[in-house]
């Protein structure tokens, strides 16, 4: 164990004995206790030290003696390092050499509400501006596309179409078919007390295809495609790869995000298609089992409720989705900053944004669609 | 008549409200090989992103022979940045592609070459820079050093008037980092180009040099400029002096009076 001991040589001069271990593992002597020691002793102008016990030291030792340092230098003490182990002399001289800067960081001043609301407007009106600018720029893009000026590679579309088509169907299957029984089984608990369990398949078959397929694939996209869009362009962006395709002269809206929208937009309503199919089977499951129907009865209650205009709001709804999810993801990973906790924001902030967008895409939608009455 | 390959004009840069460096006029002729150098964070790759058509300057001008940059329109600025090669400090090789393919695809995006004709290009520029075989590699499967290599190498692609190195030695051992310099003299020689560098290695400033100028962090503003041998000889300010000498200078003045 380290203790200390104090000799009093005379008024002035102090002897500081180290003895035992001064290690991190061993209980040592509180700083706090040595400097209300030193305090009483007004008239001292010199402190020496005597490690002759001293056995073993770290840090722990060197840090005490370099607080001590700094106090003798508050008091005008000499700190005479004479009797001080060569090692925590140089460890104590190099902590000492250079002066603490003083006006290095204050910590944020706290700022009043007011300030910090200008602060939080001004934040909110520069990236409403730099998405309208994004929007903007992928519209020109798509314009250069139709007038057949774009530099997109087929290759690299039918890359991402690949990516965000048939590898999303296995997780697309489960949660469609899943949504289909909830709805169902919700359903059927209400219409069986009318015993009008068949409604269930009007039920399941209105909700899935009008609205439900659709939400639930761009819900489904914006986590796996729409994260997985940010977080490429992000990591390329960190690796300055973006900024290569800028100084070559490549447009980073032609190569990177044009054929990520446009895969998303294409394969989104086939995904929702299959979406509806499955919604329905998990409808159908629930109405063939649990309420003894037909399969067919089913099936032609289904296909007697739902109207084509249904099918054509639902397949809509999932091209708009898909474009929100490419757009967001995108314009995430694009303005995504160059450290590498970035990109993880990038990915999140992309989802968020896209799901929010999709409910408000939905809520609009819908609302549009009732004034109208389709 | 001027000469300048590029050449700037009173150019401020920064971040929002917070200025990086102020003031900077200098011209860098034709075949130069010129020094962007200064102490860590004082702006220097900042700079390069100004003068690659990257970033916007807050005010003043870039001109490229005698065009303005930012007074130009954007397809007119985009003719002259297919001019410029740049190596990018990791050398930002695309990763989803092989080196072949990194290297192509400026080609044919801007060039109407025939598929072998620019196989055959492609095969070329990797065998200058020391990667001959390496075709098929994707970026992640070769070395740092040498995906720098096949950085300068797509940088190469479109023949580019000016080259510009971020950094080229960052994290390269010294053979490797020495290679690297050789490389950029004998690419200067032989094709004529002029070639910007950012860095704060001392050797590669003074191997290749030509020029140069320097950027202190406090002065917000170049506060040398010339040939790096110059400078070392007869530059008077204490910063540039510290730096170029590894700060060497000082430390034997500090410790003559004790020691003598």
């Amino acid at each position: 164990m380290g203790t200390l001991a104090q000799v009093n040589l005379s008024e002035k001069t102090l002897e500081i004995r180290l003895k035992g271990d001064w290690t991190s593992t061993q209980k040592l002597p509180a700083f706090q206790d040595m400097v209300a020691d030193l305090k009483a002793a007004a008239s001292l102008t010199e402190i020496r030290f005597n490690t002759a016990h001293l056995t073993a030291w770290d840090s722990s030792a060197a840090v005490f003696l370099f607080n001590l340092y700094k106090y003798c230098a508050s008091r005008d003490i000499t700190f005479n390092d004479a009797g001080l182990p060569q090692g925590i002399k140089k460890l104590v001289g190099l902590a000492a050499a250079v002066p603490e800067k003083k006006d290095s960081k204050t910590p944020p001043e706290k700022q009043s509400l007011l300030k910090a609301a200008e602060k939080k407007y001004r934040d909110m009106i520069s990236s409403i501006k730099t998405t309208l600018a994004f929007t903007g720029d992928i519209a020109m893009a798509v314009l250069r596309l139709i007038q057949g000026r774009s530099s997109m590679r087929r290759s690299v579309l039918i890359f991402q179409i690949q990516e965000c088509s048939s590898r999303a169907l296995p997780i697309v299957s489960l949660i469609s078919f899943l949504v289909g029984l909830i709805l169902a089984f919700i359903g059927a608990v209400q219409l069986m007390m009318f015993g009008a369990q068949i409604y269930v398949a009007s039920l399941v078959g209105i909700a899935m295809i009008r609205v439900m397929g659709a939400v639930m694939t761009g819900v489904i996209m914006a986590g796996r495609t729409g994260a997985a869009f940010a977080a490429q362009i992000g990591t390329m962006e960190i690796n300055e790869e973006v900024d290569a395709l800028k100084t070559l002269g490549i447009s980073p809206m032609d190569y990177l995000v044009l054929p990520r929208l446009l895969a998303l937009a294409v394969t989104m309503p086939l995904l929702c298609l299959y979406a509806d199919l499955m919604g329905v089977a998990g409808g159908m499951a629930v109405g063939v089992f649990m309420l003894d129907l037909n399969v067919m009865e089913y099936f032609n209650m289904t296909k007697h409720s739902v109207s084509l205009a249904d099918f054509g709001i639902g397949i809509f709804q999932s091209i708009v989705f898909g474009i929100l999810v490419a757009v967001s993801g995108c314009l995430r990973g694009l303005q995504c900053s160059r450290s590498a906790s970035a990109v993880g924001s990038a990915a999140t902030s992309a989802v968020v944004t896209s799901i929010v967008a999709i409910v408000i895409a939905t809520a609009l939608i819908t609302l549009i669609c009732s004034i109208v009455g389709i | 008549m001027n000469t300048a390959h590029i050449s700037i004009k009173n150019l401020s840069m920064g971040y929002g409200s917070f200025m990086v460096q102020e003031h900077l006029s200098f011209d860098i002729h034709h075949k130069d090989i010129f020094i962007i150098m200064g102490g860590s964070g004082c702006g220097k790759s900042t700079l390069l992103r100004h003068l690659i058509g990257l970033k916007r300057p807050c005010s003043g001008k870039i001109f490229f022979k005698d065009k303005s940059l930012w007074d130009i329109s954007s397809s007119e600025r985009k003719e002259i940045m297919k001019q410029f090669g740049v190596l990018y400090q990791k050398g930002a090789l695309w990763s989803s592609m092989t080196l072949a393919e990194n290297i192509a695809l400026p080609m044919e995006e801007h060039t109407r070459l025939k598929p072998a004709d620019i196989r055959d290009r492609v095969r070329f520029k990797l065998a200058l820079v020391g990667l001959s075989g390496f075709e098929h590699y994707y970026p992640s499967e070769i070395s740092g050093g040498m995906q720098k290599r096949a950085g300068l190498a797509r940088a190469m692609a479109l023949d580019p008037d000016i080259l510009f190195f971020d950094e080229p030695s960052a994290g390269l051992d010294p053979v490797s980092s020495r290679r690297l310099d050789d490389l950029i003299l004998e690419l200067n020689e032989s094709l004529g180009a002029t070639i910007v560098v950012v860095t704060h290695e001392l050797a590669s400033i003074f191997a290749i040099g030509t020029n140069s100028v320097f950027l202190d962090a406090k002065a917000r503003t170049m506060i040398a400029s010339g040939r790096p041998r110059t400078l070392l000889e007869s530059e008077t300010n204490g910063i540039v002096r510290a730096f170029l000498t590894r700060g060497e200078e000082n430390r034997i003045r500090k410790k003559t009076p004790s020691q003598g």
